[in-house]
């Protein structure tokens, strides 16, 4: 299973996406955001960090470059992209997902474990989990806060494409559960096709037992599940 | 440490350079304002053979400053141990290295950033990141943790409250943007750093030990090549200013001399760094940090034995019209100076151009051992390189303790000792101090998570980093207490090493070597050079007793705001090897019904303690005394019952004592705060068998069934410890009953207290005037 993972100049999460990747099985390669030419890869992931400082605003500049081209006509073919934190920014300034990531609405930086409810389990992403499981993921971003207007909001949730919220330990959508202001405590989401997934948490750094929580490890066993299934 | 102290050149050259057009004449008053004594003139002017000309002073003003040429330093600090078999690169270097098994290396060092963070505290703070990073980056290390030693005035002064909140943004961005966790730190909140708040980073950088590259300039007709950003007019003369006491109107004129930062350039060198020194190109590689070309070019080569030559005409600059006196001492950020390789200049630009940066070759290296400058062609400076790194005139002062201080130790303390109202009460008053209170507000801005391999994050006893690819960790803590080294300088020195090392053994590291970042006033007074010499004196004995040496660190003077001195800071970097992740042990309590077992004995010594400053606003009394070997005894013993695997926690015992500190191991991060039931039966005054901060305690827990184990290994070690309770239920009460007296209270309202305190102070809306 090749993954490419997309590295642009300021990405910091690279090497820990490229290693969940390798511990799930699947073979990844660094793309380097100057690089051509995604074809052959069974699916793309877009890293957190701050491409290009997130100066202007955050994946405004990344979303500009060369490969983003790329990224586009790949997901456009229906192939499988992920973005998490720095990578959902992009998604969402490339056109790929709807709606924008804003200040967090505390105006800092927001780093510690959230809890996420998993809302659909019919998803690439999310085929491990069972509806409604609540996972422990880190978070770290300053802008996170996902805003949509009402339309769009409305559409996205009538045609299920929210995946994870922001949730308290009983499961329940609260403010006090949400981090950064999110409407609807949206954490990710998914395109009307569903093969693209924009998530600010960072289900890479949930990996292992010694580092806190193993809950992140689903995204990436569904994703290969899906994969082999097609290929198969 | 191993420095040879050249004097003047025997031999002065005659190496006439003339006066650039322009230049102002070089009077007294000139030299005096360059920061350079009427001795130190008449020495650069032996050695030189002649007057020195604008651009000449300017380089010696930098590098003879207290930052670059630590003259009031460097003779107290060859006192201190440097040497151990696992060290691998001792001071005199970016930053110092040990061997941590496996074929891994450990780069490591910290940095003050004071004087900028008191003037522009978000961008002080982040460029002081920025400066220890490429400190690490530049020894060939991938740097993979940060900590931060924070310390400002009390909470209550607005002044305070944006300083506070600019330097932990400014702390935060930095190291967000590259990507690099915070590990932890402290923050402490007190007068005595109301107007000179201190900021000190460390950073830590792993590498196989093949990997590791030093900085100095050899090889005769080597390219120098400047790297990086471009050099502009920010930061010039910050060496001289970081030297130099503040004033009260000091902030709007000093704010030119702060260097502002790029984390995102600096990710950017960060990669690229580390590419050009897998690639062979380069021969030395260092950062331009304090005093910018000059502090890199002349110190290269001094470490080299060479000389250097460089034009001021082929630095990339951000904007026309700069005098080589500006581009030699600009401290503009994210800048390095590389040695290529004769003939690979072109590939060190080729890895530069990839990750959409410059390189420039600006001069090369000679063997004449000379400083030289050029202007396109044309020489502006020509300096003896080795006596302007290595010439630098150091001075052993009187020193004297203040009387003030004598009489604050021998203060009787006996009144306070008396319990005062309600016990709780004041228990929470204590837990919710912002001193003891939870520092989430701080860390919870900070990345602690990323590159996936934290262990143990901020708020455990010490911060654990995992080697990937091995069973190893590398632990990280940074401690003092100011109160302390005040009262009392060299046992407070060696509190603060009893204390980083106790954090370290609390989560099953072997403590194995320091940097330290020495905080102090105005060395030119008698007694805070005397604060100086006995912090350096208590630091060197401690060092030798754990067996940690010092690889390096910084020294910062003049930290005084018209004419008040901040409470001596020796602030000790600990780093600590684990042999296996699994033996990790967390600070908090695990179970219900698991054993409390407190390790060493309980005192009734209150001085200095957070409980006078809180309930008194009193700093007094002679500080805990700490006994070297008892410490060392009370080390192993905790490393022996966490290799056994006998314990389920265990938490170093010091501010706020023994109540707050159980209060510490039942709240962990809040997420489950439990309850514990506590029973003390000691024969001291409830005040301080709750607040005492005496020295050589722990408190660990473990399952009953360990609990005689646990007793019999401290036994062994000449260790007292005895049970002295049973962790309760998440949720339950928190309970601490005493011959006289008791402390009762739900864990809840607890946890209230402790993680709401900051946030309430903070997170407020904004009050008028404030």
């Amino acid at each position: 299973m090749k993954v490419a993972v997309v590295t642009f100049p300021g990405s910091n999460c690279d090497y820990d996406l490229y290693k969940a990747a390798q511990q799930v099985g699947a073979e990844p390669t660094f793309i380097w955001h100057r690089e051509r030419g995604l074809d052959g890869y069974d699916a793309v992931l877009l890293p957190g960090g701050f491409s290009y400082g997130d100066y202007l605003r955050a994946g405004a500049i990344a979303r500009m470059s060369p490969v983003m081209e790329d990224v586009i006509a790949y997901a456009t073919k229906g192939g499988p992209v992920l973005g998490i934190c720095n990578g959902f920014q992009i998604l969402c300034e490339a056109g790929l997902l709807p709606g924008a990531l804003v200040r967090n609405s505390g105006l800092k930086f927001a780093s510690k474990d959230v809890l996420l409810r998993v809302e659909r389990n019919n998803t690439i992403f999310t085929s491990s989990y069972t509806a409604g499981q609540v996972l422990r993921i880190p978070i770290a971003h300053g802008e996170g806060n996902y805003e949509a207007d009402r339309e769009t909001l409305e559409r996205i949730e009538e045609g299920g494409q929210v995946v994870f919220r922001y949730v308290d330990s009983a499961g329940d959508t609260t403010d006090d559960a949400n981090p950064n202001g999110s409407w609807h405590g949206i954490a990710g989401l998914v395109n009307e096709g569903g093969n693209v997934l924009g998530m600010m948490p960072h289900p890479e750094r949930a990996m292992e037992d010694l580092l806190g929580s193993t809950d992140g490890i689903g995204v990436f066993t569904s994703l290969i599940a899906s994969l082999s299934a097609l290929a198969s | 440490m191993a420095i040879t102290v050249s004097t003047v050149d025997e031999n002065p050259t005659d190496t006439a350079v003339a006066p650039r057009p322009g230049d102002p004449e070089i009077t007294a008053e000139l030299v005096a304002d360059h920061g350079l004594s009427e001795d130190e003139y008449e020495r650069i002017k032996t050695m030189m053979g002649r007057v020195p000309t604008y651009t000449e002073l300017g380089v010696f003003s930098a590098m003879w400053s207290e930052h670059c040429g630590y003259k009031n330093s460097r003779r107290l600090l060859r006192l201190l141990p440097t040497e151990a078999p696992w060290v691998i690169q001792g001071p005199g270097e970016n930053a110092g290295v040990i061997d941590v098994g496996d074929g891994y290396a450990l780069a490591f060092k910290i940095e003050s950033h004071n004087h900028p963070s008191a003037v522009e505290p978000y961008q002080g703070a982040a460029t002081g990141v920025g400066g220890i990073l490429r400190d690490i980056f530049t020894m060939g290390a991938r740097p993979v943790a940060i900590l931060d030693s924070l310390r400002f005035g009390d909470l209550t002064s607005g002044r305070v409250r944006y300083l506070f909140g600019g330097v932990v943004s400014g702390v935060g961005d930095y190291g967000n943007c590259m990507g690099i966790p915070n590990i932890g730190g402290e923050v402490v909140f007190d007068r005595g750093y109301e107007g000179n708040p201190i900021v000190n980073a460390m950073c830590l950088g792993l590498m196989k030990k093949e990997e590791l590259i030093t900085a100095s300039a050899s090889g005769e007709g080597n390219s120098l090549m400047t790297v990086g950003a471009r050099t502009g007019r920010d930061g010039i003369h910050g060496a001289t200013f970081a030297s130099d006491e503040l004033s009260e109107d000091a902030d709007e004129a000093s704010r030119p001399r702060v260097q502002v930062g790029d984390p995102f350039t600096e990710k950017l060198l960060l990669e690229a760094s580390l590419e050009l020194i897998a690639s062979g190109a380069i021969s030395g590689i260092q950062d331009m940090g304090a005093a910018g070309i000059t502090s890199s070019a002349s110190e290269m080569a001094g470490r080299g034995g060479s000389g250097v030559e460089i034009d001021m005409a082929l630095v990339p600059v951000r904007e026309s019209g700069m005098t080589p006196y500006e581009i030699l001492l600009s401290e503009s950020q994210e800048r390095m100076l590389v040695v290529a390789e004769k003939g690979k200049e072109s590939e060190v630009q080729r890895i530069l151009e990839k990750w959409e940066l410059e390189a420039e070759v600006i001069g090369h290296v000679t063997s004449d051992g000379r400083f030289r400058v050029m202007e396109g062609g044309v020489t502006v400076a020509d300096i003896p390189a080795l006596p302007l790194t290595e010439g630098c005139p150091t001075y052993e002062r009187d020193g004297v303790e203040s009387p003030e201080v004598i009489a604050l130790r021998a203060r009787n303390l006996s009144e306070y000792l008396l319990p005062r109202g309600n016990m709780t009460q004041t228990f929470l008053k204590l837990l919710g101090s912002p001193n003891i209170a939870s520092k989430q507000w701080v860390y919870h801005q900070y990345d602690t998570t990323v590159r996936t391999a934290t262990v143990v994050r901020p708020g455990g006893s010490s911060g654990v980093i995992r080697i990937r690819g091995t069973n190893r960790a590398v632990a990280a803590t940074t401690d003092c207490n100011g109160r302390f080294v005040y009262l009392e300088p060299r046992q407070g020195a060696m509190i603060a090493m009893a204390e980083a090392a106790r954090n370290l053994v609390c989560v099953g590291a072997l403590p194995t070597a320091i940097t330290n970042n020495l905080n102090f006033g105005n060395p030119l007074k008698p007694h805070i050079y005397h604060q100086f010499r006995e912090a350096v004196l208590g630091m060197s004995d401690a060092c030798t007793a754990f067996e940690t040496p010092v690889t390096g660190g910084n020294v910062s003077f003049y930290n005084e705001t018209d004419g008040k001195a901040i409470y001596p800071t020796p602030v000790i970097g600990m780093v600590g090897v684990i042999e296996d992740v699994s033996k990790i042990t967390p600070s908090t309590f695990q179970a219900e019904g698991d054993d409390i077992v407190l390790l060493g004995e309980n005192t009734d010594e209150m001085g200095g303690s957070e409980y006078l400053y809180v309930t008194a606003r009193l700093v007094a009394g002679a500080p805990p005394q700490v006994t070297l070997l008892a410490e060392r005894a009370l080390q192993q013993s905790v490393l022996a019952m966490i290799g056994g695997r006998h314990l389920k926690s265990a938490h170093d015992c010091s501010q706020g004592g023994l109540a707050c500190t159980l209060a510490e191991c039942a709240l962990g991060e809040g997420e489950e705060p439990r309850g514990a039931s506590v029973s003390l039966s000691d024969d001291l005054p409830p005040v301080a068998l709750l607040f005492a901060e005496s020295q050589g305690r722990i408190l660990v827990s473990c399952a009953p069934a360990e609990t005689e184990r646990v007793l019999a290994i401290a036994g062994e070690h000449g260790v007292a410890a005895k049970t002295i309770g049973t962790v309760g239920a998440v949720g339950g009460s928190f309970q601490i009953s005493l011959p006289q007296g008791s402390i009762n209270c739900p864990s809840t309202a607890m946890a209230e207290v402790f993680f709401g305190a900051i946030p309430a102070i903070m997170d407020a809306p904004a009050t008028s005037g404030a």
